[in-house]
């Protein structure tokens, strides 16, 4: 007889099983209960003019549309700063930065930026954008403050994506005679850019759902108008939602469950484009 | 795009006609390589390397592991200088000009010199962009480039196979296809030497009979450096051999030594070496 392992061992095997995915479960049960709630509460409060409409102290007359527009504002300013820069340093630190004390030295503060809480980044844009240049609570304070949170992840996965271009397109280049800046920029760039893309739109997306920030920044909760310039002041989705959460009234309660219905089906939405240029570019690759 | 790569004084080096061991003038003389080492952070991975390169020959550089072959090949275009800590120490004369002289540029060095490497390495781009990368480094719309990029292909024995689908992508090729298309796109920038880092290693006997055929063709227009593990292929298509091994270096690691240059003929059946014959007869290596 082949009778190796005892009841005992049996046993550990399936109670092991058990608690592991019990611990998986966790996860599903807590997202579902979440969406299960905010559905309930805030999808009969969804409506065309709730993304239409500017809030109100009335909870039946509040909408969203400031706040949206907001964060439009917002993301067209990480956008415009925030890539550019962050792409630029992946860049150098890959593919032009010697090996040294210098280069170790801006390695070591991205990565711990990387981890800073984001209420410090508020602070530091208080401090630097709001009254060191004297940009007070505008919009592009707002948007230079969400830049610098999120520049660490745009320089990591950038360089993670150039990383992962073989060195031998780089020896190719590089033996037809390119220069560093042609090699980078003829076929380490184009071949690293679905990478590049997906972390740029991982890092929006971050951008998106902060609040905390914003709230030492000047995101204000009431603002009639959406932004019309960068020196607007503004609110944003998540700042609103905030706002109408602290709100006694039990309407304001189904209003900031309507926003974070479309909060998170932006945010889902930034994701699932982010698999999709992944998953898309991934099948192209080179042998 | 033979003559005077490095600039007119190629001409003046030319008047003078100095007969050397191999039978050239030094005018003629493609590489002249003089007591070259190169070191890794300091330690020797090569060392004690002398020998010329005849133009229009195939100069095979063979001998086992470890034994500087492909980092020998790697100070004929400069690629070295990409490596971190990589230092060469001697003289490597091109054409009677100092490729290490402070005035040189390296960038200038690779768009004379091409070079193929063990793993075909095709950009992930169309056929033609991958010959026409080279090209449109120097100018944005070369004049003919279309012209170009067929001459290249014809030359690298691929232009039939591959006419009919320009703009297809070269990864969609088969590796001999793609191996011949990184020749291609080493001859589009006209260069006069190829330099392979064992061009065949990664491919089956029928691509690579035809990659060695290709070599036998291209000789009569260009000087080609091939490192190769395989003896054999280094006896069908050089005209000449070096022979490198391994040595203990005084700080006790391995060092790449020059054991033997001569004729592929007298490598592969008389060498005056003790260590070439052991190595040819597959005693050690």
């Amino acid at each position: 007889m082949i009778s190796g392992t005892s009841r005992r061992e049996r046993a550990a095997e399936v109670a092991a099983h058990a608690v592991v995915a019990l611990a998986a479960l966790v996860g599903v049960a807590a997202l579902v209960a979440l969406l299960g709630t905010v559905l309930q509460d805030g999808l009969g409060r969804l409506s065309l003019d709730f993304l239409r409409d500017p809030p109100s102290r009335l909870p039946g007359r509040a909408g969203f549309a400031t706040a949206i527009l907001g964060t439009l504002w917002l993301m067209g300013i990480v956008i415009v700063a925030a890539l550019p820069v962050g792409i630029g340093a992946a860049i150098y630190l890959e593919e032009f930065a010697a090996t040294g004390r210098l280069t170790t030295l801006i390695e070591t503060n991205i990565a711990n930026l990387a981890g800073v809480p984001s209420i410090v980044y508020g602070i530091l844009g208080l401090a630097f954008f709001v009254r060191g240049l004297g940009l007070g609570f505008s919009v592009l304070a707002g948007g230079l403050t969400m830049s610098l949170l999120v520049l660490p992840v745009v320089v990591i996965a950038s360089r993670e994506a150039i990383r992962a271009v073989p060195p031998t397109i780089r020896n190719a280049a590089l033996a037809l005679g390119a220069t560093r800046w042609q090699a980078v920029r003829g076929q380490i760039l184009p071949a690293a850019l679905p990478g590049i893309l997906t972390g740029c739109i991982l890092a929006v997306s971050r951008a998106i759902g902060e609040t905390a920030p914003l709230l030492l920044v000047g995101a204000v909760a009431f603002v009639r108008f959406p932004p019309d310039g960068l020196g607007s002041r503004y609110t944003a989705m998540p700042v609103q939602i905030f706002s109408w959460i602290g709100r006694p009234q039990a309407g304001f309660r189904s209003l900031a469950a309507a926003g974070i219905i479309v909060l998170l089906a932006i945010l889902l939405l930034m994701n699932a484009a982010a698999v999709v240029v992944r998953n898309r570019y991934e099948r192209r690759r080179w042998s | 795009m033979t003559g005077s790569p490095l600039g007119a004084a190629v001409e003046q080096d030319g008047a003078m006609t100095v007969a050397t061991a191999s039978g050239l003038t030094t005018s003629e003389i493609v590489y002249r390589v003089n007591d070259l080492e190169v070191r890794y952070g300091g330690e020797p991975a090569v060392t004690d390397l002398t020998l010329d390169i005849a133009p229009r020959e195939i100069t095979a550089i063979i001998g086992p592991s470890g034994s500087g072959k492909s980092t020998f090949l790697r100070c004929l275009n400069r690629m070295n200088d990409l490596v971190s800590g990589a230092e060469v120490v001697g003289r490597v004369e091109y054409h009677g000009h100092d490729l290490y002289a402070p005035e040189v540029d390296a960038v200038e060095v690779r768009r004379r010199i091409g070079m193929v490497f063990q793993q075909p390495n095709p950009f992930p781009k169309s056929i033609y962009d991958n010959v026409a990368f080279g090209p449109r480094l120097r100018e944005r719309r070369p004049a003919g480039l279309a012209d170009r990029v067929e001459a290249a292909l014809t030359r690298a024995a691929l232009w039939d196979e591959v006419k009919d689908k320009l703009k297809s992508n070269a990864l969609s090729l088969s590796g001999g296809q793609q191996q011949r298309l990184c020749i291609a796109r080493a001859l589009a920038v006209e260069p006069d030497v190829i330099l392979m880092d064992e061009p065949a290693s990664a491919l089956d006997p029928i691509a690579t009979a035809r990659i060695e055929d290709l070599m036998a063709e291209l000789k009569r227009d260009y000087t080609i450096v091939i490192v190769t593990h395989n003896m054999q292929q280094a006896a069908r298509v050089s005209d000449r051999t070096a022979f490198l091994t391994t040595d203990v270096s005084p700080g006790g690691g391995r060092v790449g030594r020059l054991v033997e240059f001569d004729s592929t003929d007298v490598i592969f059946t008389a060498p005056s070496d003790a260590r070439t014959e052991g190595y040819i007869t597959g005693r050690y290596g």
